[in-house]
């Protein structure tokens, strides 16, 4: 196998892999990209191999991987033929870094995005931000449990149109 | 002679990694669905902080095993986790009573880990911070709704605490590895997290209208290897697929 040593000028560039890289989708959550996400922290050539710095979002999360293949299979489908994953995981991630056309495509697909702010401080914290129902708008909704769907959101319910909503809940 | 730290990211590991099986062990059997929700969440963050610690272990021992190998290929008296987190579920007042135990004690290690002289330990522990509040929050809140819940409940849940305590003492046992850690500004110093568990955990325990309990029998061990009859059996059911059919792969 023949690898193509790609020359300097030849390379695409960071933006232009950042650009790249806000098409691949989450493989949990298709509405937001992986930009959107906030978890791709950085992305720098080192010689001839790119490096994409990402930052995992929870421990167990099942997507952690597919993440991963998702991104090298992206990179390579544009001819970048060596992409070298680095993961990292301080400053740990946060909601607070899902950007706002993140967030505005999270509330069309149905789940409330995060409220900054309210992440849980361990006892006696009930953290009960105000969420719109992201279905009829309504603002008379309550929180049903902490854990939902998937690691990253809570299960919630609207009063008035009664249909129950995933929230992206904030660490 | 192996590196205290080594010890120390096993026993924290181990803990993540037993308690973490014990809690996948409710999926599809919990009173309520959202119960069930919140115990395999529970559990899947725990199996992954377990990799964080596990693979820092392996990183440590630098003799080519990985995290996995660390899980799946240990026998029972390599394993470095607490009694209290191997502890069988028994019914939902004892998972319950088990976690809020344990998770008091994970926030404020946590918390004090975040200070920690090693960058990679600080890390782990800034990441799992974040994750153990939300586990924190909601087995202090079942605490206090069936603790001053129905007469049964709150009979339930008095068993599963006494029942219990005894296996609290190992949970602030300053060892020598402990200590080396300490001196080292690695891990927190003796008597730093004591004391802000047992704050925390009279003022729950009074919420729930639950006595402390006055036993000071104290069953030890599991720091050092040497645990009760119940790890085997999560061993046997945890391992069993890598010890039959080793090098398999998902």
């Amino acid at each position: 196998m023949v690898t193509a040593v790609m020359d300097a000028e030849a390379r695409p560039s960071e933006a232009q892999v950042w650009a790249w890289l806000d098409q691949v989708p989450d493989p949990e959550i298709p509405v937001i990209s992986l930009v959107d996400l906030g978890i791709i922290r950085d992305v720098a050539w080192r010689g001839d191999a790119l490096e994409v710095t990402v930052t995992p979002t929870y421990s167990g999360c099942p997507a952690t991987s597919v993440i991963n293949l998702d991104i090298v299979a992206a990179l390579t489908a544009k001819g970048i033929d060596t992409v070298r994953l680095t993961k990292r995981l301080s400053p740990a991630w946060t909601t607070a870094w899902i950007s706002e056309k993140g967030r505005a495509a999270l509330r069309a697909y149905g789940i409330a995005p995060p409220v900054d702010g309210t992440a849980a401080c361990g006892i006696g914290a009930l953290a009960s931000p105000d969420i719109a129902c992201p279905r009829c708008g309504s603002m008379a909704t309550r929180l049903v449990s902490q854990f939902g769907s998937t690691p990253c959101k809570a299960s919630w319910v609207c009063t008035d149109c009664r249909e129950p909503f995933d929230y992206f809940k904030c660490i | 002679m192996a590196d205290a730290l080594y010890d120390y990211a096993l026993r924290m590991g181990d803990n993540c990694l037993i308690l973490g099986h014990r809690v996948s062990e409710w999926c599809g059997h919990a009173p309520a669905l959202e119960e069930d929700i919140a115990l395999a969440n529970t559990a899947l963050d725990l199996i992954g902080q377990a990799q964080l610690w596990l693979g820092l272990a392996a990183e440590l021992e630098d003799r080519g095993r990985t995290a996995d190998d660390l899980a799946f290929l240990r026998d029972e008296r390599a394993f470095r986790n607490l009694l209290l987190v191997e502890r069988p579920n028994a019914d939902f007042a004892h998972t319950l009573v088990r976690a809020v135990l344990f998770d008091l004690w994970h926030f404020h290690t946590l918390g004090a880990l975040t200070g920690s002289t090693d960058a990679r330990v600080a890390a782990i522990a800034e990441k799992a911070l974040k994750e153990v509040s939300y586990h924190l929050q909601r087995s202090a809140d079942l605490t206090i709704r069936l603790g001053d819940g129905t007469q049964e409940s709150n009979e339930k849940m008095q068993a599963a605490l006494d029942a219990l305590w005894p296996y609290v003492g190992e949970v602030f046992l300053h060892d020598a590895v402990d200590a080396e850690l300490a001196e080292r500004g690695v891990g927190p110093a003796q008597g730093v997290v004591q004391p802000l568990w047992e704050t925390d955990m009279r003022r729950l325990l009074d919420q729930a209208t639950l006595a402390w309990p006055q036993t000071s029998h104290v069953q030890k061990g599991g720091k050092a290897g040497m645990h009760t009859e119940a790890l085997g059996y999560v061993l046997a059911e945890m391992q069993f697929l890598q010890r039959a059919y080793p090098g398999a792969r998902w």
